[in-house]
C-alpha cells in the first residue's frame, strides 16, 4: 500500500541514484553531464510531488473548491530548471573547449595526457 | 534610501554585471567595476554601522510580509561577512587591471569583469538573504560565474579544473536543494527565522534529519572541507591569478558563513551540535584536514597549488571552531574567516605580481627573489608569518582564541594539535623564504626582472598591512565577532 501510493517518491530515488551513478562511473564527459541532468531532474520531480495535495484542485480560485494543490514548489522548481539549463549549457561549452584543447572528451585520455606534462 | 540598503548591496553588482558587456573598453570596464564594488563596500559599512546601532535589520522584498515574501535579514553575522566580502572583493579588483591585461586578450577582459561582478553579487546575495531558497539561487549564480572565471585561465588544465568543479559544485548545490525541499515539506516555510521557530517541534523526524544531512554535506562541498576538497587545488592553481585571489578571499568564506547560518540559526545548536554527534565529527574532520592538507602542501612544486592546499588546512581550523561550539570557539571561527581572507588575499595578490613578472608560480621562480623583487617577496614573507600564526599578525589572534576555546572546553588534545598544525605551516612557508633569500637567481634573469607594478603592489601591501594592523589593534574584529557569537548562541553557553 505504502509503496504504491508513494510511487513517485520511489521514482525520484531511482532516478537520483541512476544520475549520481552515471556522473561517477561514466568516463565520457557528455555522458557525465547527462547523468547530472537526470540527477537534477529527479529533484524537480520531488518538488513537484511535494506540492500535490490529495484531492486538491489546480490552484486557480473557483467556485465550489475548498482544497487546492500547493503551487509554490512548482514555482520554485521553475527557477531550479532555469539553473539546470544554465549549468548544462556552461558544461557543454566547457566540453567543446576541452575537446579542442585535449582532442578528446574521455576522462581517461585527458588524465593520461595530463600525467605526461 | 537608507532603508533599502540590504537590497542595494546585492542589486548594485547584479545590475552592473551585464552593463559591463556594453562598455567593452577594457580600462573603462575596470573603472566601472571599481565604482560599483566601492559602492558595495560603502553600503556594507553603512549596514554594519546600522546593525551595531539599532540591532538586526529586516527588509521585505517588494513589500511582502516576511514568512510569505522573501526577507533580507541583516544581523551582526551577516553584516560582518558582507563587510569582509566587499572589502576583499574591492581590494582584489583594484589590483586586477594590470594582471588581467597581461593574462587575457581584450574581449576576455570585458567578460572577466562582467563575471567578476556577477560572482560578487551572488556571494553577497547568499549572505544577505534570509530565505533558504534564495540562498540556492544566489549560490548557483555565484557558482556558475566561478566556473567560467576559472576557465579563463591560460593553461588548458584550467578547463579541466573548471569542469571538475562544475560537477562537484552542481552536486553540492543540488544536495542543498534537496535539503531545502525536505525542510519545506515538513514546515511549509522557506524563511530562516520562521524555520528556526518551527523546527524544534519536529526535530526527531527522519525527514528533518535527512534535510540536515543533505544541507551540511552540500555546504561542506562548497566549503572544501576535507575530504570534499578535491576540486579546490586544481581550480585555484590554474585559474587566472586575480581569480584565485578573489576566490580564496571570498568564496570559501561565504560557504563557511552558510554552514554557521544553517547549523546555528536554522537548525539550532541544540539539534545540530548537542543531540547529534556532529561535534566530534567536525573537530575530527577539521583536524584531519589541517594535517593532511598541510603535509601535502609541503610537497607542492607550484606555489599557487601549495597555498590552495593551505587554504584547505585553514578551512579545517574554522570548522574545528564550529565543532567546539562554545561562544569563544565560534568567535575564533568568525575571526579566522576575516583573518584568513586577509592573509590569502594578500598572498595570492603577491603571487599575481610574481606571475606578472615571471609568468610562473613554480618554486624555482622564487630563487633570488628577495633581491630582484624585494617588496613582493616581503609581502609573501609577512603573509606567510601571519599564516603560521606568529604574534603581532592576525593569524595569531584567531589561533589564540581557538586554543583558548579548546582549553576552556577541556580539549587539551585539540589545542595541542592546532599548535602542531601551525608548525607544519612554518615548514612550507620556510621553503619560500629559503628559495627567495638563500638561493641565487638564474644569471640570465637577474638583470631583466624588476619589481611588480605599483598598481599590483599597493593593494597587496594594503592587505598585508591589514594583517599586521589588525594583529596589533584587534578591537574592531574582536568586538564585532564577539558580539556576533554571543548573539548567535544566545544565552545557551
Amino acid at each position: 500500500m505504502l509503496v504504491t501510493s508513494l510511487y513517485n517518491y520511489w521514482v525520484v530515488i531511482g532516478l537520483m541514484m541512476i544520475g549520481l551513478y552515471m556522473v561517477v562511473a561514466q568516463g565520457n564527459l557528455i555522458k557525465k553531464i547527462i547523468g547530472l541532468n537526470i540527477f537534477q531532474t529527479s529533484v524537480f520531480i520531488f518538488y513537484i510531488s511535494v506540492g500535490k495535495v490529495d484531492g486538491g484542485a489546480a490552484p486557480i480560485l473557483s467556485e465550489g473548491e475548498a482544497v487546492y494543490s500547493n503551487p509554490l514548489p512548482h514555482v520554485l522548481i521553475l527557477t531550479a530548471i532555469v539553473v539546470g539549463i544554465a549549468t548544462t549549457s556552461l558544461a557543454l561549452a566547457l566540453i567543446i573547449r576541452i575537446k579542442r584543447a585535449y582532442g578528446s572528451v574521455e576522462e581517461r585520455e585527458i588524465q593520461a595526457e595530463e600525467a605526461q606534462c | 534610501m537608507l532603508s533599502h540598503l540590504p537590497i542595494l548591496q546585492v542589486i548594485l553588482p547584479l545590475v552592473a554585471a551585464p552593463s559591463c558587456m556594453m562598455i567593452r573598453r577594457a580600462n573603462l570596464v575596470w573603472f566601472f567595476a571599481m565604482l560599483v564594488s566601492t559602492a558595495a563596500l560603502v553600503v556594507s559599512v553603512l549596514l554594519l554601522q546600522q546593525v551595531l546601532d539599532t540591532g538586526p535589520i529586516s527588509y521585505r522584498l517588494g513589500g511582502w510580509e516576511a514568512p510569505w515574501g522573501i526577507e533580507y535579514r541583516i544581523d551582526l553575522l551577516n553584516a560582518w561577512v558582507l563587510l569582509v566580502i566587499t572589502g576583499l572583493g574591492t581590494a582584489v579588483l583594484t589590483a586586477a587591471r594590470v594582471s588581467v591585461q597581461r593574462e587575457m586578450d581584450d574581449l576576455r577582459q570585458t567578460v572577466f569583469y562582467s563575471l567578476y561582478l556577477l560572482c560578487f553579487a551572488g556571494l553577497l546575495g547568499i549572505v544577505a538573504t534570509g530565505d533558504v531558497f534564495n540562498v540556492f539561487v544566489f549560490l548557483e549564480i555565484s557558482s556558475l560565474a566561478t566556473y567560467a572565471l576559472i576557465a579563463l585561465g591560460r593553461d588548458r588544465r584550467s578547463l579541466w579544473a573548471a569542469f571538475q568543479y562544475l560537477i562537484m559544485g552542481t552536486i553540492g548545490a543540488t544536495f542543498i536543494l534537496i535539503g531545502i525541499g525536505f525542510l519545506y515539506m515538513m514546515t511549509g516555510t522557506l524563511n530562516m527565522a520562521d524555520l528556526a521557530q518551527r523546527l524544534p517541534e519536529i526535530n526527531s523526524s527522519n525527514t528533518v534529519l535527512a534535510a540536515f544531512a543533505f544541507i551540511v554535506v552540500g555546504v561542506c562541498l562548497k566549503l572544501a572541507l576535507f575530504p570534499l576538497h578535491m576540486w579546490l587545488p586544481n581550480a585555484y592553481a590554474f585559474a587566472p591569478s586575480i581569480v584565485t585571489a578573489f576566490l580564496a578571499a571570498t568564496a570559501t568564506k561565504v560557504a563557511l558563513y552558510l554552514l554557521v547560518r544553517f547549523i546555528v540559526t536554522v537548525f539550532g545548536v541544540d539539534f545540530s551540535l548537542t543531540s547529534l554527534p556532529l561535534q566530534s565529527l567536525f573537530i575530527g574532520l577539521g583536524l584531519m584536514g589541517v594535517f593532511v592538507a598541510s603535509v601535502v602542501a609541503i610537497y607542492q612544486v607550484d606555489i599557487k597549488r601549495m597555498l590552495a592546499y593551505s587554504s584547505v588546512a585553514q578551512v579545517g581550523y574554522m570548522v574545528v571552531g564550529i565543532g567546539i561550539s562554545s561562544v569563544v570557539a565560534l568567535q575564533a571561527t568568525l575571526l579566522h574567516l576575516f583573518n584568513h581572507a586577509l592573509m590569502k588575499g594578500g598572498l595570492f595578490l603577491a603571487l599575481a605580481g610574481l606571475v606578472y613578472r615571471l609568468g610562473s608560480s613554480r618554486i624555482d621562480a622564487f630563487n633570488g627573489l628577495g633581491r630582484t623583487m624585494p617588496w613582493t617577496m616581503g609581502a609573501i614573507v609577512v603573509g606567510g608569518i601571519s599564516l603560521i600564526g606568529m604574534p603581532l599578525t592576525v593569524g595569531f589572534v584567531s589561533k589564540w582564541y581557538l586554543i583558548t576555546a579548546a582549553i576552556e572546553s577541556d580539549m587539551w588534545f585539540v589545542a595541542l594539535l592546532v599548535v602542531l598544525g601551525s608548525l607544519i605551516a612554518a615548514i612550507y612557508i620556510w621553503r619560500l623564504v629559503e628559495a627567495g633569500y638563500f638561493r641565487e637567481a638564474p644569471v640570465a634573469r637577474a638583470a631583466t626582472v624588476g619589481e611588480a607594478p605599483l598598481s599590483l603592489l599597493v593593494p597587496t601591501w594594503i592587505l598585508i598591512g591589514a594583517n599586521i594592523y589588525f594583529g596589533i589593534d584587534t578591537r574592531l574584529p574582536v568586538e564585532v565577532t564577539g558580539a556576533a557569537a554571543q548573539y548567535l548562541l544566545g544565552g545557551i553557553q
